[in-house]
C-alpha cells in the first residue's frame, strides 16, 4: 500500500479555513471558509470561471492553496486517499487504450501499493462498483464507446473502487440528456446511503435546489452556503452572477451562463 | 529457403538481427507511453541531445566504440532529466525550450566531431547507426539494459497507466507522481542509449513512435498495444535487415522504412474498413 494518513474520526470530513488562490495575480478563490458533515450532498454553483474547479483541486490536495488551510479528518489532504476528484468529461482522453474495468481498477492503485497486481478482492471491488453504477455489461468496452452518462458513471465506479469518502464531481451533469441526468442524480442517492460525502459543481440551479442538502454559491468568494431555499434568492444570485442574471416580470430568474468571461 | 538463410551465414548479420529485434521490442514497449503521452518531440530531442556526449566520449577514448554506450547512457539520462526540469519551470513554451536546447546540443556535437579527420564517416555512424557492426559485448549491454527497461515497465504497469491516463487521479491516490515521471524519462533515456547503434540519433524517434502508433490504430487495450507494437518492431527489424542485405541500403533506414510501411498499411486498412 502506498503511504497515507489515517483519519481522526472526531474531526469533520472536510474543514476549509480562509483559503485563497491566485492565478497570474488575479484571485481565483478569495478567503473561502466552510466545513462539511459526513454524508452531506452539496451543490457548488456559480458562473463560469468562479473558481469551482480550483476549489475542488485545492480540497483534493492537487493544488496547494496560496494561503489558508484544508483539513480532511483533521489533517492535510495531501496524505489522504479517501478523496476522489471526478474530472469534466472534456478533460479526458477518451481514445486512451483502456477498458471500463481497467479505469475502475485504477481506483485500487493506492490500496494495492507498489509492485502488486490486483488480487481477487480487488476484482470484487471493481465488479461490485460496476454493478452499483449499472455498467457491468460494458466492463470490457473501450471507454470511448460509452455515452456521456455512462462515462460519468464509470468515474463514480472508479471512486467507489477507491473507497472514496469524499467525491468531488466537476460538472458531471453538463452535456447529458435528461434521462442520463436523472440516472446520475439517482446514483447520488445511492452514494448518500453509503455515507459518501459529495460535492457537485453544476450550472443547473433547479437541480441544485431539488437534489442537494446545501448549495454553495461561489464567485471567487463565498456568496452564500446554506439550505437551497435560503440561498436561492435574488440578492445572492445578483451577487454571484451580476449582469448575467435576468429577472422577468413573472418573477422567474434566468441565468445567462453560456460563455466564459474573458 | 536459401533466400532467407543466405544472409544468416554471416555472424555480423546474426548479431545485427538479434540487436534489431531486442532494440525493436524495448523501443516499442516504452514507445507506447511516448505515443499516448504525446512525447514524440521529447524523444526526438533527447536522441539528438546526446550527440555531444557521444562526441566527447569518442574523442577521449581515441575512436574506440565500446565505451560509447556508457557515454550515451550518461548523457541521455542527464539530458532527459534536464529537459524534464526545463519544461516544468520556464517562461517560454515547453516545445520552444526543448527546441533551443536540442538544436544547440546537436550543433555542439557536430562541432566536436568535426575536429576529427574521419569526420563524415564517424558522424554518419552516430546519426544513422550501424547495426551490422554490433559486437557481442554490445549485444549483452542491449540485453541487460533493455531487459531492465522492460522489467520496470512491467513492475510499474498500473502506476504508469494511471499516471498517463489521469495525472490528477494519480495525485489524489498519492502515487509518487514526480518520481514516476522522472523514472519514465530515465527509462526513455536508457532506451535511447541501447538503441543508438541500431538506428542512430536521427532515426531514433521512428523506433519510439512508429510501431507503437501502428499498434494504437489496431487495438484499444494498453497491454495488447505493447505486445502488438513489439511484434511490429521485431518484424521491422528482421525484414529491414533482409532488405538492407539484398538492396544494399543502410540498415537503420531499411528498418525504419519497414516500420513506416507497416504503419501506412494499418492506416489504410482502417480507412478501408471505415472505422
Amino acid at each position: 500500500m502506498y503511504p497515507h494518513t489515517h483519519h481522526q474520526p472526531n474531526k469533520p470530513i472536510l474543514d476549509v479555513q480562509h483559503i485563497s488562490v491566485r492565478y497570474n495575480g488575479r484571485p481565483a478563490l478569495d478567503d473561502i471558509t466552510f466545513h462539511l458533515h459526513a454524508g452531506e450532498r452539496v451543490a457548488v454553483v456559480g458562473p463560469n470561471g468562479a473558481g469551482k474547479s480550483t476549489l475542488f483541486k485545492v480540497v483534493a490536495g492537487v493544488l496547494p492553496p496560496g494561503t489558508g488551510e484544508v483539513n480532511i479528518f483533521g489533517s492535510r489532504p495531501r496524505g489522504h486517499i479517501c478523496i476522489a476528484y471526478i474530472p469534466q468529461r472534456s478533460q479526458v482522453d477518451w481514445n486512451f487504450p483502456v477498458s471500463v474495468a481497467d479505469v475502475v481498477m485504477m481506483g485500487r492503485s493506492a490500496k494495492l501499493g507498489p509492485l502488486n497486481w490486483p488480487h481477487r478482492k480487488d476484482w470484487e471491488y471493481v465488479r461490485h462498483a460496476l454493478e452499483t453504477v449499472e455498467l457491468s455489461d460494458l466492463a470490457s468496452r473501450q471507454i470511448g464507446q460509452l455515452s456521456g452518462g455512462q462515462q460519468q458513471r464509470m468515474f463514480i465506479a472508479r471512486a467507489l473502487a477507491q473507497e472514496a469518502e469524499l467525491m468531488l464531481m466537476d460538472e458531471p451533469l453538463s452535456g447529458l440528456d435528461t434521462p442520463s441526468q436523472e440516472g446520475l442524480l439517482n446514483l447520488l442517492d445511492t452514494l448518500q446511503n453509503r455515507h459518501v460525502t459529495v460535492m457537485v459543481a453544476t450550472h443547473d440551479l433547479d437541480q441544485a435546489a431539488r437534489h442537494f442538502d446545501r448549495i454553495m454559491l461561489l464567485n471567487h468568494r463565498m456568496v452564500a452556503f446554506d439550505e437551497p431555499q435560503k440561498v436561492l434568492h435574488t440578492d445572492n444570485l445578483l451577487q454571484a452572477y451580476g449582469g448575467r442574471l435576468k429577472i422577468n416580470p413573472e418573477g422567474t430568474m434566468l441565468v445567462d451562463d453560456c460563455c466564459p468571461p474573458e | 529457403m536459401p533466400f532467407l538463410l543466405e544472409p544468416l551465414q554471416y555472424e555480423f548479420m546474426q548479431r545485427g538481427m538479434i540487436a534489431a529485434v531486442l532494440v525493436g521490442i524495448v523501443c516499442a514497449v516504452i514507445g507506447t507511453y511516448v505515443v499516448l503521452r504525446g512525447m514524440a518531440f521529447f524523444g526526438d530531442a533527447l536522441a539528438h541531445t546526446i550527440l555531444p556526449g557521444l562526441a566527447l566520449g569518442y574523442l577521449i577514448s581515441g575512436g574506440a566504440r565500446e565505451p560509447l554506450f556508457w557515454w550515451a547512457l550518461g548523457t541521455a539520462i542527464l539530458a532527459a532529466l534536464g529537459i524534464g526540469a526545463i519544461s516544468k519551470n520556464t517562461e517560454i513554451k515547453e516545445d520552444t525550450a526543448i527546441g533551443i536546447i536540442f538544436a544547440g546540443m546537436f550543433a555542439l556535437g557536430i562541432a566536436l566531431i568535426s575536429t576529427v579527420r574521419s569526420y563524415a564517416v564517424d558522424l554518419s555512424h552516430f546519426l544513422f547507426g550501424d547495426v551490422l557492426s554490433v559486437s557481442v559485448q554490445s549485444l549483452w549491454l542491449i540485453l541487460i539494459f533493455g531487459g531492465l527497461v522492460l522489467l520496470f515497465i512491467f513492475a510499474f504497469y498500473k502506476e504508469f497507466m494511471t499516471l498517463s491516463f489521469d495525472p490528477i487521479l494519480a495525485t489524489t491516490l498519492r502515487l509518487p507522481v514526480g518520481a514516476l515521471n522522472n523514472l519514465l524519462l530515465a527509462l526513455i533515456a536508457v532506451t535511447v542509449a541501447v538503441s543508438l547503434q541500431t538506428v542512430g540519433v536521427a532515426l531514433m524517434v521512428a523506433m519510439l513512435v512508429t510501431p507503437a502508433a501502428t499498434a494504437y490504430l489496431l487495438t484499444r487495450r494498453l497491454s495488447r498495444m505493447m505486445v502488438l507494437a513489439a511484434i511490429f518492431a521485431s518484424l521491422a527489424g528482421v525484414i529491414g535487415l533482409y532488405l538492407s542485405y539484398y538492396l544494399s541500403i543502410a540498415s537503420g533506414a531499411a528498418i525504419v522504412l519497414t516500420a513506416t510501411a507497416f504503419f501506412v498499411v494499418a492506416f489504410m486498412w482502417k480507412r478501408v474498413k471505415g472505422i
